[in-house]
């Protein structure tokens, strides 16, 4: 059961991401993305982790694809134009890059990490629901968790100073 | 059956590829974000999967601040572009040579 939905949730992932990327028009692209993020929701959910699940579909799928679908909105849509020298060397060497990462990760996944999981001291899994990770964040990792709040603040400041740019054009 | 971790470390290996893929043949500046978006992903489920490993959930906590600089790295991303956007009247990478020399 669990197999076949890993099987399910990866195979969605990873045709969103490739249909994502070969399509021509960014407003597929965004909802082909949101849907690869839905399974990998799924795949957290599968590991355990229901509340990054969550969270992750609250701000991926509901607040930055959102904001993308809105910028794309704002723009004038225009299709990419396939150019005569499309395939030309930046795009060739970028090919070349992404099939050496590509066997270099399989070569690391091929040589193995076959341990068993680990478990605790009476035979269970950690889960990573709200409480848990709640008690961790505001224990153990509070200077991060206060650091964070002050990059999201410079964040705001960041985009509303850009949006109210005048620009001499 | 249980899944072992290295077919989520495939999986993830195999999304952070489309995502460079994509990154280094698109134009279009927005997928290229979207595309970054898949590597922090990929990265993002690497690290739920070596939490479920090592039962610990310092995994977790790590996918939360990827979140949170993912959420502010869009979002003045987001605001670059549509400003880039107003002057230039375009979106598509190649016509932004502002730097080149």
């Amino acid at each position: 059961m669990i197999a076949a939905l890993f099987f399910a949730f990866a195979a969605v992932a990873v045709a969103g991401a490739i249909l994502m990327v070969v399509h021509r028009n960014p407003v597929y692209s965004a909802l082909f993305l949101i849907l690869t993020l839905f399974a990998i929701a799924g795949l957290f959910v599968l590991l355990n982790a229901p509340f990054i699940a969550a969270v992750h579909v609250i701000v991926y799928a509901g607040a930055i694809m959102v904001l993308f679908l809105f910028v794309v909105l704002l723009m004038d849509l225009e299709e990419e134009r396939v150019r005569r020298h499309r395939l030309k060397l930046a795009q060739i060497l970028g090919i070349v890059a992404a099939a050496v990462l590509l066997v270099e990760v399989g070569v690391f996944l091929k040589a193995g990490f076959a341990g068993a999981a680990t478990q605790g001291p009476d035979g269970s899994q950690i889960i990573g629901d709200t409480e848990s990770i709640g008690r961790l964040l505001f224990t153990e990792y509070l200077f991060p968790f206060e650091i964070a709040s002050v990059l999201l603040l410079s964040g705001i400041i960041g985009s509303v100073l850009l949006a109210k740019l005048k620009l001499r054009s | 059956m249980i899944i072992p971790i290295s077919y989520y470390l495939i999986l993830s290996g195999i999304l952070f590829t489309i995502g460079v893929v994509g990154v280094l043949t698109r134009r279009n500046a927005i997928v290229i974000f979207m595309s970054i978006e898949l590597m922090l992903n990929a990265v993002n489920l690497t690290l739920i999967a070596f939490s479920k490993q090592f039962n610990s959930l310092d995994g977790h906590v790590f996918v939360f601040f990827v979140m949170v600089v993912a959420a502010a790295e869009v979002a003045v991303g987001l605001a670059l572009i549509v400003a880039i956007f107003r002057t230039k009247e375009s979106i598509f990478v190649d016509d932004f040579n502002l730097l080149k020399w």
